[in-house]
């Protein structure tokens, strides 16, 4: 057992980081749109879903030059990365005026608007499933939905014994790049200054001339873009997706944001790591179908002894 | 009922469309409040003959023309109404969020079809002993989450409802993916025998939902649902006011766990064959929007809405593919013209409008400087 968990120890974390990387970008959305609404926004993993599918039918049409290299490479992964997160952000967008401005317009309790954001989700869900992947890329809704290899499995270098993929790397430094433009979006620009004032205090903002539906719609845009990027280093790293994917993923990353402190930025990398990782790590000794079992007990247990996350909530606090 | 004259709102002269139905459900409300007791007796057995007689082939062909109507009956629209019942002690009553309600229904489900297939026990005895899991598995969540706020309990509950299905799914002992089958039917009452025509289990299920109703009336009725509705009002004025309130919150997972391995209970022994994706996250899903829908912490509300979610789906079954687009479509339509539900009582209303009850209102709900005409017009 313990030599199992030597000589796995190091593909695990790598593993670990990978996926830990995909559930903190995720995490962003919730964290955000809780962060300004107080709202568990449930339709977040589909939001996510559909920037698999923008990716992968973008990734369909150029194929046939794959796998890419160099400059090449480069380009095609900001191409997806870009229409993930522009398709995602306006899905996200489509979502709030379509599902939670009527509740909040008219001062609708947080169940109400999660009854919404859950009937959202199996709505979208069924959209794909129904008609829209069919119409994308030509396939029954209901299968899985295999993307081409477009970038090589190339080993870059070794820690240890262990080699470290190409593809391992560009989802990880993806991930961080995107995330320290979101921070610094979030705590140096006017909008984002707009941001944590709402998320503080909605009233105090409002006289301070700040408009709320703006704040959340740029809100729900950027959470949503988060998603996008998210569904594009997914396809690029797993190859496959499907109109149920995001429920498995969401939960992850909604525990994720739970874990770092609602509501946290920096919160959301941190669990999103944090439970890549213990996830992987338990795998060893349990064998990975007990991964999301393992999860939710580190949340229930982390939530025990820090009942507001590791970080503690904060997108209202400087340090957002 | 007592204590909702205090909430009670004037009403406005001349209703229209949604709030003339409103109104409506006002004035019948008005009558029960001050209906004489063998009144409210005739309408208890009214509708209790009403509900042994929905079986009836004639009510049947225009209920659900697709599919045999007792059976849609038993399952889905009886279980959700035994269900809806049970998550409302802990959503409507308690005020807590619970995402992961299917649990309780599983454990349920599973000790009736392990303890019946493995060990041989008799039917009730398994029954019994799924109702007493559920209720320690309820106590074993609880225990530790229960002093969470709301929205972490949501996502603990969810997590411990994917914990079971997994577990089940995992475990070989309880048959692993492929279930367990040959589950045995309950044991002939009253010379009702249990095999497969689906009217005694139609029975069954009825006399469950009025001994739960009963049950939870007089739960409601009771210094525990008072205590109940004011940790759902006021937690922390609750706790200064000297109800403690942490055991009442789990007394209310508890008892809305026991009502769920009750309907588990009941739903194995009419299904024989259980696996573990018959209890999936979106069963809980469901029976939350049951309960949201009908009008969460009123008891004929909470029945209305699970009885519509567990019929439409059958009723519309030649758009079988479209099932659960629309239904998340009327979801979302639902809660942005009647986000209190369709029957709401009194009391919640009023707690709503206040933006207390559980889990309060959304942040950022101040409209801005732009959004002034919309409200007054919806004001209006």
């Amino acid at each position: 057992m313990l030599d199992d968990f030597a000589n796995q120890f190091l593909p695990s974390t790598v593993g670990g980081l990978v996926n830990g990387s995909i559930y903190a970008l995720i995490a962003l959305g919730y964290t955000m749109v809780y962060g300004v609404l107080r709202l568990i926004n449930f339709a977040h993993s589909e939001i996510f879903m559909i920037g698999t599918f923008a990716s992968l039918t973008v990734l369909l049409a150029i194929a046939p030059s794959a796998p890419f290299t160099g400059i090449a490479l480069v380009g095609v992964l900001v191409l997806l990365i870009v229409v993930s997160a522009v398709v995602s952000g306006a899905s996200a967008v489509v979502l709030e005026a379509v599902a939670y401005r009527p509740l909040r317009k008219r001062g609708a309790t947080r169940l109400a608007a999660l009854i919404s954001a859950i009937g959202a989700s199996l709505f979208l869900q069924e959209l794909f499933a129904l008609v829209v992947i069919d119409w994308l890329i030509d396939k029954p809704g209901r299968n899985q939905a295999s993307a081409p290899r477009f970038v090589a499995r190339d080993t870059v270098f070794e820690v240890g014994n262990v080699a470290v993929r190409l593809d391992q790397v560009i989802v990880v430094v993806a991930a961080v790049v995107v995330m320290v433009a979101l921070d610094r979006l979030v705590n140096k620009t006017r909008i984002g200054r707009g941001i944590r004032a709402t998320a503080q205090d909605p009233e105090a903002a409002v006289l301070m001339g700040v408009s709320i539906d703006n704040i959340v719609r740029v809100t729900f845009m950027l959470g949503g873009a988060m998603a996008g990027v998210a569904g594009a280093l997914y396809v690029m790293e797993i190859e496959n997706t499907g109109y149920m994917i995001g429920f498995v993923l969401g939960i992850k990353a909604f525990t994720a944001a739970v874990l770092g402190g609602i509501g946290n930025l920096r919160g959301a990398l941190m669990g999103g790591v944090v439970l890549g990782l213990i996830e992987n790590w338990g795998a060893i000794f349990l064998g990975s179908q007990w991964k999301d079992v393992i999860a939710f007990t580190v949340l229930v247990v982390v939530l025990m002894f820090r009942p507001t996350g590791i970080l503690g909530e904060s997108l209202q606090k400087a340090r957002a | 009922m007592k204590g909702d004259e205090v909430t009670r709102e004037q009403t406005p002269a001349k209703p229209r469309g949604l709030r003339a139905v409103g109104h409506g459900i006002d004035v019948a409300r008005d009558w029960w409040e001050h209906a004489k007791i063998w009144q409210r007796y005739l309408v208890y057995i009214a509708l209790v003959v009403g509900a042994l007689i929905l079986p009836a082939p004639a009510i049947g062909t225009f209920m659900s023309p697709g599919s045999d109507w007792t059976t849609v009956l038993v399952y889905p629209i009886g279980t959700y109404i035994l269900l809806a019942v049970g998550l409302n002690v802990v959503v409507g009553q308690a005020g807590l969020l619970d995402l992961g309600f299917v649990a309780f229904f599983a454990i349920g489900g599973y000790s009736v079809a392990y303890y019946g297939t493995q060990y041989g026990w008799t039917y009730w005895a398994t029954v019994a002993f799924g109702i007493i899991l559920a209720a320690v598995s309820g106590v074993i969540l609880g225990a530790p989450t229960l002093r969470l706020r709301g929205d972490y309990l949501a996502i603990v509950t969810l997590g411990f409802g994917e914990i079971v299905r997994i577990t089940a799914n995992n475990t070989d002992e309880i048959g692993g993916a492929r279930g367990i089958t040959g589950i045995p039917h309950p044991p002939p009452v009253f010379g009702m025998k249990f095999v497969l025509d689906p009217a005694p289990y139609y029975y069954l299920i009825v006399a469950a939902i009025v001994l739960v109703i009963i049950f939870s009336v007089r739960l409601q009725k009771s210094r525990v649902g008072r205590a109940w509705a004011a940790i759902r009002e006021d937690e922390d004025a609750a706790e200064l006011m000297g109800v403690p309130t942490f055991k009442f919150k789990l007394l209310a997972f508890a008892i809305g766990a026991m009502i769920g391995g009750l309907a588990g209970g009941i739903y194995a022994g009419k299904a024989v064959f259980i696996e573990p994706n018959t209890f999936p996250f979106i069963l809980s899903a469901t029976i939350l929007a049951a309960v949201v829908l009908g009008g969460s912490g009123n008891l004929p509300g909470v029945i209305l809405g699970a009885f519509l979610i567990g019929w439409l789906p059958e009723r519309f079954r030649e758009f079988a593919d479209f099932r659960i687009l629309v239904f998340g479509g009327v979801l979302v339509l639902m809660m942005a013209l009647r986000p209190e539900g369709l029957l709401p009582s009194r009391r919640r209303k009023a707690e709503l409008h206040e933006g207390t009850g559980g889990m309060g209102t959304m942040g950022a709900e101040v409209p801005g400087p732009d959004a002034d005409v919309s409200t007054t017009e919806a004001a209006k």
